[in-house]
């Protein structure tokens, strides 16, 4: 038996939770106020997932990045093997949001997704200047 | 083989260039910085002072009232914001007002025209945020304020196009005297000259020590300042000093030609010549002091704070002269207050002296006009119209504290000893100068540099030297040694 | 002479919300001036997740929450203008007309004519000068928003080893952010005994890669005379000075600050709009109006928000009162005034006060407390008589706060005849 400490971010009370595990099994949690902290040291405990966000580079658009996301959260121990596969990426402009830019990333079964349309960047008579903000 | 080499791009080094570019010869500049204006002469009061301080007969007196006197038409010439808006001496104490008389006395012995005692009540109409213990004030209607960046580019910038050479991050290591010449061991080779100017500010001694057996010394005096917001910039009109009472030196409170109130300096004697760091001390010290000659000051409305170092010769007077024992080396040294406002004076003495040395000719094709960094806040609406159908670029807004537009950024790159870093632009435009402090601007800025001239982002500097601004594109997760718990 | 009867100054989700709600009560002439490259505002570099819940009743990242807002202003084809800085605001000689003047590279400077005008201009960071933070001024110390920017947007990073002042949401979400870019973020150092951020920040962005969180502790000294060397942290005591022999110093070439924002009101204080020295926001009444009739204020620019959601809400009814001022569908008699007066734990209210001839049947009043309080009350009292009392389990001064008031019990308890009318609005501890 084994007692994990974890704060409940539930609200902005923020319960300091006791858990109680047997092995994997979580036996109790206490210090919770309402019935939120259980379900959330039940998860955090069994199956902690994140969503990860972040951006990759554009190629011919008309801004330089485009920011992204797991489309669903992912497995917590991913999140680095996701940021090493994204951090590889440029892609092309157009983008339109909700595209998918990787599926299955780093094997979690779960795309990354453009979170913002980047048009590409217009013909390039344009004067220098208006590029940059 | 130069003619006469500066060490120091300071506004004393570039005032005696832009003195000697009346000339003809060879002359260079020896900056061991980026940039013009980085020592001394970029973090000061901003102060022409109107004379009534230095002790009678001395230099500091004679060229302190000297270079009153030429500032206007300098400025004017020159295009650097100048205004006369006069300094009060604020006495507190009844039983210091003979000290002020003294003052008055002084200041008739230099020669400062149209000085006056004021009465309390005289000096609280004219300035109603004088603190409530005023007794009486010593009122200099002929000093002013100057911004110590706009003067300083603006001389090496007329130097630079009447044909003197400037060399930027060119330390001087070792200066050897010859038989007729000097030559100088730099971080960027060898340079030789028939004379040389030592006008590297808290540098000096090292300088002349390496060429004299008679030995100065120069201490860097740190003093600090904080800056207000230009919502405070009217709190008060004119410079105002507290007469040194019972609370010892005071701090001077001041609007800047920018429309910001400046609170400063302290005065702390140190060993580190680039020791420009501020401390919790020193800003506490303003903050009590500012309160003795002005009330209810906003110090809520700090932008920044900063240091500079004063070079304070041992014997506070300026040292300009051909050193005794090495013919041809021209010291300019011990430059500290009131050296931004002797600044033009020391330009023609020290001139002067090379140009007799040398028997220097007129430089006929000499124009002492230049042009600074247009301010489209002054342009009516139809003027400012018209420049941005011709360069749309005066349109585009970068810095949105101090309205500086990509317009004024691009001259500052591109005109002449441009900017390279981002305080170079900072200096000549003010972006990045305002309540943000370059919050917003410094990535637009940054992105305008590396295009214009073309230096990769990560090479982009603050200051030059290794201040780079970014450590690189983002990288690879790979080196990455966190865990997730 | 380009003339319009609502400009809303700002295209972030403050602007753009209030915009959609303004077309929707009828107002057809709208535009909205932008000085970025795209609309959207700070959301466009929170590419975090965390937006949306109570508005959409979804979690989105902030792109995701600014498109939706952008789609409804595409959808009603409200005009909008970006690279367009905004000089001043005036009014009008025939007032009430206002003047605004704006500027960008294709028009110039030009003057528009407007009857109404809704500022929506946002926020901005607190920079180190304004904390006194003594040391040296070399590269590498950068607001956290100007970091997040460049990381997010311009994908640039701009420190490998960094220490990080303030634990409001943009700093943690800031260590997060350079963490997953491979950067080494030291720690957080707070000088305040709690943080401003959500509790699920701290836990995810901090807790979930190690990253110690230093509460009561500020920047005593920065080294580095080029390129940040070094940051001092030293602990604080009750009136929040560093208490020595406490100091540590860490090796870093960043120091990041999310050290508090202020709303940023130059164009409203260049057009005479009263500000709360509080907030420093506007003054408004119940419909969100400055002191200057016709001139309204939303989100940040009004006082800081703590969720986007909060901001397209007040922004929503800014549109709505903005359009019946247009429309001079309101209510001219002047009578009854309620002056709000926070107390207690509370630092100030928005509004600050309500006409009741123009009041909603509802009206929201939102505010923050100064301090941390744990089972408590926030109680209402009209005139002294209590007419609301609510109470919290919990309460920060990084939440915001929001009561809402029905019209029927304020007009109940009103003192008839008397023309001013006091509502106090208190924190009480049990």
């Amino acid at each position: 038996m084994n007692t994990k400490q974890l704060i409940c971010i539930g609200c902005p009370l923020g319960c300091q939770l006791q858990a109680e595990q047997n092995g994997t099994e979580v036996v109790s949690v206490k210090g919770n106020t309402c019935p939120r902290g259980e379900s959330y040291a039940l998860k955090e405990l069994t199956n902690p997932t994140r969503i990860v966000s972040t951006s990759v580079r554009v190629k011919g658009g008309e801004h330089r990045m485009v920011s992204v996301k797991t489309q669903k959260d992912i497995p917590k121990e991913k999140i680095l093997a996701c940021m090493e596969e994204i951090n590889g990426l440029t892609v092309t402009a157009p983008i339109v949001i909700g595209d998918v830019i990787l599926q299955n990333v780093a094997g979690t079964g779960v795309d990354i997704v453009a979170t913002k349309t980047v048009a590409a960047s217009p013909s390039s008579c344009q004067d220098a200047g208006s590029r940059n903000f | 083989m130069y003619d006469i080499i500066i060490i120091g791009a300071g506004v004393s080094g570039t005032s005696i260039a832009r003195e000697l570019s009346r000339c003809k010869g060879k002359f260079c500049v020896l900056e061991k910085e980026e940039d013009v204006c980085c020592g001394t002469s970029k973090a000061n009061s901003g102060i022409v002072h109107a004379g009534y301080d230095a002790a009678p007969g001395s230099l500091m007196a004679e060229l302190n009232v000297q270079g009153n006197r030429m500032m206007k038409a300098l400025s004017e010439e020159l295009d650097f914001p100048f205004y006369q808006n006069g300094s009060f001496v604020v006495c507190t104490e009844e039983n210091a007002l003979p000290r002020l008389s003294e003052l008055y006395e002084r200041g008739q012995k230099n020669g400062v025209k149209d000085l006056q005692i004021l009465t309390r009540e005289e000096a609280l109409f004219m300035e109603p945020n004088l603190c409530g213990e005023t007794v009486a004030v010593l009122y200099a209607p002929t000093a002013g304020i100057v911004c110590p960046f706009g003067m300083n580019i603006a001389l090496a910038e007329n130097a630079f196009l009447n044909g003197v050479e400037f060399a930027f991050d060119t330390e001087v290591k070792e200066i050897i005297k010859k038989e007729s010449h000097y030559q100088l061991i730099t971080s960027k080779g060898i340079y030789e000259a028939r004379c040389v100017v030592n006008a590297a500010g808290v540098y000096a001694d090292r300088f002349h020590n390496m060429v004299s057996e008679k030995k100065i010394h120069i201490t860097p005096r740190k003093g600090e300042y904080i800056l207000l917001d230009k919502s405070a910039g009217n709190h008060v009109s004119h410079t105002i000093f507290a007469l040194p009472g019972k609370y010892g030196k005071g701090v001077l409170v001041t609007p800047t030609v920018h429309g910001n109130l400046m609170i400063g300096p302290t005065a702390v004697d140190i060993t580190d010549k680039e020791g420009k760091n501020t401390t919790a001390e020193g800003i506490d010290t303003i903050r009590q002091k500012a309160g003795n000659s002005v009330r209810n000051l906003p110090l809520k409305k700090v932008i920044t704070s900063f240091a500079g170092l004063r070079a304070h010769e041992d014997g506070h007077e300026f040292l300009i002269g051909e050193v005794e024992d090495a013919p041809g080396f021209i010291d300019c040294a011990g430059i500290e207050s009131p050296g931004l406002t002797s600044a033009p004076a020391i330009g023609v003495l020290a001139a002067d002296l090379l140009k007799d040395k040398l028997q220097l000719e007129d430089n006929p094709s000499f124009t002492p006009e230049r042009k600074g960094i247009l301010n489209p806040a002054l342009l009516t609406l139809e003027e400012r119209n018209r420049l941005i159908q011709n360069q749309p670029a005066y349109g585009n807004i970068i810095c949105r504290c101090e309205m500086i537009s990509e317009g004024e950024i691009l001259d500052a790159i591109h005109r002449p000893l441009g900017a390279k870093s981002l305080d170079g632009v900072k200096r000549r435009t003010r972006a990045g100068m305002g309540r943000c402090q370059s919050g917003f601007c410094s990535p637009r800025t940054m992105e305008i540099l590396h295009r214009e001239l073309k230096i990769p982002m990560e090479e982009l500097t603050k200051c030059g030297g290794n201040s780079r601004l970014i450590t690189g594109q983002r990288e690879r997760v790979a080196g990455c040694s966190s865990t997730i718990l | 002479m380009q003339q319009y009867d609502i400009v809303i100054i700002g295209a972030g989700p403050a602007g753009l919300a209030a915009a959609v709600a303004a077309h929707d009560a009828g107002i057809r002439h709208i535009l909205i001036l932008e000085r970025d490259r795209e609309p959207g505002g700070i959301l466009n570099q929170c590419i975090h997740n965390g937006f949306g819940l109570h508005t959409f009743k979804e979690e989105l990242t902030g792109p995701e929450y600014a498109d939706r807002f952008i789609k409804q202003v595409e959808e009603r084809h409200i005009e909008y203008r970006l690279n367009t800085m905004v000089m001043g605001i005036d009014i009008a000689p025939d007032a009430p007309m206002k003047i605004v003047t704006a500027m960008n590279r294709q028009d110039g400077m030009y003057q528009i004519f407007s009857k109404a005008i809704i500022l929506a201009m946002g926020c901005r960071e607190r920079s180190r000068g304004a904390l006194n933070i003594p040391g040296y001024r070399p590269a590498g110390i950068y607001s956290a928003g100007t970091a997040q920017r460049l990381v997010n947007m311009e994908g640039y990073l701009p420190g490998k080893k960094v220490v990080i002042l303030g634990s409001g949401d943009i700093g943690l979400i800031m260590a997060r952010r350079m963490t997953l870019e491979g950067a080494q973020v030291q720690v957080v150092a707070e000088l305040m005994p709690y943080s401003g951020g959500l509790k699920r920040n701290i836990v995810q962005c901090l807790d979930d890669y190690n990253i110690p969180l230093k509460l009561s502790h500020t920047v005593i000294d920065i080294q580095g005379k080029e390129r940040v060397e070094g940051v001092t942290l030293a602990r604080v005591d009750e009136q929040n000075r560093p208490i020595v022999g406490t100091e540590e110093t860490y090796e870093c070439d960043t120091l990041l600050l999310s050290v508090g924002l202020l709303p940023e009101n130059e164009l409203s204080a260049g057009l005479g709009v009263k500000l709360n020295p509080v907030t420093s926001g506007p003054f408004v009444n119940e419909s969100l109006e400055t002191n200057i009739s016709g001139v309204f204020a939303c989100g940040n620019v009004l006082h800081v928000h703590d969720l986007v959601d909060y901001v397209s809400e007040e922004a929503d009814a800014a549109g709505k009162n903005a359009a019946a001022y247009v429309k001079d569908s309101r209510n001219a008699v002047p009578g009854v005034q309620i002056e709000i007066c926070p107390q207690e734990g509370v630092r100030y209210t928005v509004p600050s006060h309500i006409r009741l001839s123009q009041m909603q049947d509802e009206q929201t009043i939102r505010f923050r407390v100064g301090n941390v309080y744990k089972n408590c009350f926030i109680r209402a009292y009209l005139n002294d008589r209590q007419i609301v009392s609510k109470k919290r389990p919990v309460m920060a001064p990084g939440e915001m706060e929001q009561l809402k008031l029905k019209k029927e019990l304020l007009l109940s308890q009103i003192e008839t005849g008397a023309q001013n009318n006091r509502l106090i609005i208190r924190v009480e501890v049990i």
